[in-house]
């Protein structure tokens, strides 16, 4: 750890400043950003009665509202069905064109990361906590409650308090097997749940420069469980390369100044590194896998999804060690594509096939088990090998099931070993 | 809203998650008052039924972590919660509460203070926590002026209607 007190901007601060009209911001300082773009699931539908009691007449531009039901696809009961229906009814009036319903569906985040919704240099908000991995484009994408997302609909604009900036920088080469899910994961044990409460985190350094796209959104997206308000990584020729065909909107790219002030530095190295694994009750209880693995940890249920990991990656990843073997017979294995779109991809490339020959069940694409409130639920004592992101109790279901993180191969290997295994045995 | 806020207390402890204080099976609940009945029933089953309104809540440290369920500050709104007070919040949390115009304070040291049964009384601008039982205070920052602007206006949409009512009048 060392400090960094140069005059210069964080990416954070740079783009918070083009989002409120500054020229320098500083942290601490309370602004009024204007948004590039609002993201809304299910939680949405406790938007509408606020928006229509703020008495706005309309949504302040419908070409930067996006809706993606996610949690509960097709509707799995009634109420959700209620919820679904609110959404799409406030989208009709509002005429919100930008609607990924039943049969276009995916986690909201990956159908912004997929369909360029979110482009360098932009401020996103979202009503669900991980938005923060749309931060891997180079934006300040955070997550908001339904209250103030109205608010962001009739205005356009919300207040934000200028974060720190936590900068954590990678180096060192991953070992085969080893990803970037483990990276997170052992990020988290050093900087804990509560490690970026309030902050940005701003990835660097050479391993993040060799990550794709799909590894730093996994790298982002988990920056929620260090309490963090935004993660994000400069933008770069991959993220350009990533966004050519897909962007929405022109795009604004910032980088940090090279004189940034860094509230703290951590530094990572991630050379040798084992695969890891975050065991009960915490994101940051963060062990090696291999020594887990020698406890002989059996698990109940295997779940490969969540917009952590379950892009078309993390499912070849998985596949490649399930091509030709069997799911334990002790164990559920859950497959859930992160979208529609990878869906299709995976049924191109016999994916489905080689997971479900293998005994598993690949569903459609949603949150699936990660939340405890849909399907893929856990009994008591049970437990659940996970490539999700949140482990705390209840979170699948019974308060004392068990679950443990991993990467999406370290599923697999769970899933065929019927315990947390190393995935690099079954390479 | 009121500068001087007192009330009986519920003391909870650490890293208590949005999950625990609404489950993700009542996420399609949208009515408060049904929301209400289910706050913390994991973790303290009794509070959903005996708490009052102007209760307090005292909570330890990254109080509200994990999802960004509304549900949750939503559920201590509808049972009328006057102030939650933590050692630090989740940031979602905060905001969110805040929003619906229920005070959150960051106290550092507040959960160490009180036990349960325990009243308490917050002077928000003063910035003071007191335990009338034991006579210990606790200073803390108080809320920034933007934030106390919006809990003064009864939340955020309140505050923005007002905003956009004078727009239109302008
Ligand atoms: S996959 Fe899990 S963490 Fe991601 S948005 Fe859905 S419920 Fe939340």
């Amino acid at each position: 750890m060392n400090r960094n007190n140069g005059n210069g901007q964080t990416l954070a601060e740079k783009i918070l400043a083009r989002a409120a009209g500054r020229e320098t911001l500083a942290p601490g300082e309370i602004v009024e950003g204007r948004v590039d773009l609002a993201m809304m699931h299910e939680a949405g539908a406790q938007t509408v009665g606020p928006f229509h009691e703020m008495g706005a007449p309309r949504v302040w531009d419908p070409d930067r509202v996006v809706i993606a039901i996610d949690h509960w696809v097709p509707a799995s009961t009634e109420s959700a069905a209620v919820l679904h229906r609110i959404l799409r009814r406030f989208a009709a009036e509002q005429h919100l064109p930008h609607f990924y319903d039943v049969g276009q569906h995916g986690i909201c985040h990956q159908i912004l990361a997929e369909n360029g919704w979110v482009v360098p240099g932009d401020l996103a908000v979202g009503t669900d906590s991980h938005t923060n991995m749309l931060g891997a484009v180079g934006a300040v994408a955070a997550g908001i409650g339904p209250t103030e997302m109205a608010a962001v609909l009739a205005l356009g604009r919300l207040w934000l308090k200028v974060p720190p900036t936590l900068r954590i920088r990678v180096r060192g080469r991953l070992g085969k097997g080893v990803t970037a899910k483990d990276v997170i994961l052992r990020i988290l044990g050093e900087v804990k749940t509560t490690g970026a409460t309030y902050k940005a985190v701003e990835f660097s350094g050479p391993t993040i420069e060799g990550l794709s796209m799909p590894e730093r959104f996994t790298l982002c997206n988990m920056t929620t469980e260090m309490g963090a308000k935004c993660g994000m990584v400069a933008p770069d020729p991959r993220t350009f390369e990533y966004l050519a065909s897909t962007a929405k909107h022109p795009m604004h790219p910032l980088t940090p100044d090279a004189d940034a002030r860094y509230e703290r530095t951590v530094e990572i190295d991630v050379e040798g590194m084992p695969p890891m694994v975050a065991c009960p009750y915490s994101p940051d209880n963060v062990r090696p896998l291999p020594d887990v693995a020698r406890e002989h940890v059996r698990v109940d249920q295997v779940f490969l999804g969540s917009c952590t990991n379950a892009r078309i990656e993390d499912l070849r990843e998985a596949a490649a060690l399930m091509k030709g073997a069997k799911v334990h017979p002790s164990v559920r294995y859950i497959v859930s594509p992160a979208s529609t779109a990878i869906y299709q991809q995976c049924l191109r490339e016999g994916i489905i096939d080689i997971f479900t020959e293998a005994g598993a069940v690949f569903t459609n694409s949603s949150c699936s088990a990660c939340f405890g409130g849909n399907m893929g639920i856990i009994a008591p004592d049970e437990v659940c090998a996970s490539s999700s992101n949140r482990n705390f109790p209840g979170r699948m279901g019974a308060k004392n099931g068990r679950i443990y993180l991993m990467s999406p191969a370290a599923t697999a290997a769970a899933a065929i070993r019927g315990e947390i295994a190393d995935p690099r045995e079954l390479l | 809203m009121q500068d001087v806020i007192t009330g009986r207390v519920w003391v909870l402890g650490k890293d208590v998650d949005t999950d625990q204080i609404i489950q993700g099976k009542y996420l399609t609940i949208i009515d408060p008052n049904e929301l209400a009945q289910h706050v913390l029933e994991l973790v303290m089953p009794e509070f959903a039924k005996e708490a009052k309104p102007g209760d307090i809540v005292i909570a330890d440290e990254n109080f509200g972590c994990g999802s960004s369920r509304e549900h949750a500050p939503a559920g201590f709104k509808a049972l009328g919660i006057g102030a939650i007070v933590a050692d630090s919040f989740a940031r979602i949390f905060f905001r969110n509460t805040i929003n619906l115009g229920v005070p959150a304070i960051e106290a550092r040291g507040v959960r160490a203070m009180f036990e349960a049964g325990d009243s308490a009384r917050i002077e928000l601008k003063a910035g003071r926590i007191t335990n009338p039982r034991t006579g210990a205070t606790l200073a803390f920052s108080p809320l920034p002026e933007h934030l106390l602007g919006l809990l003064e206006a009864g939340g955020l949409v309140e505050k923005v209607r007002a905003e956009l009512r004078a727009k239109a009048d302008a």
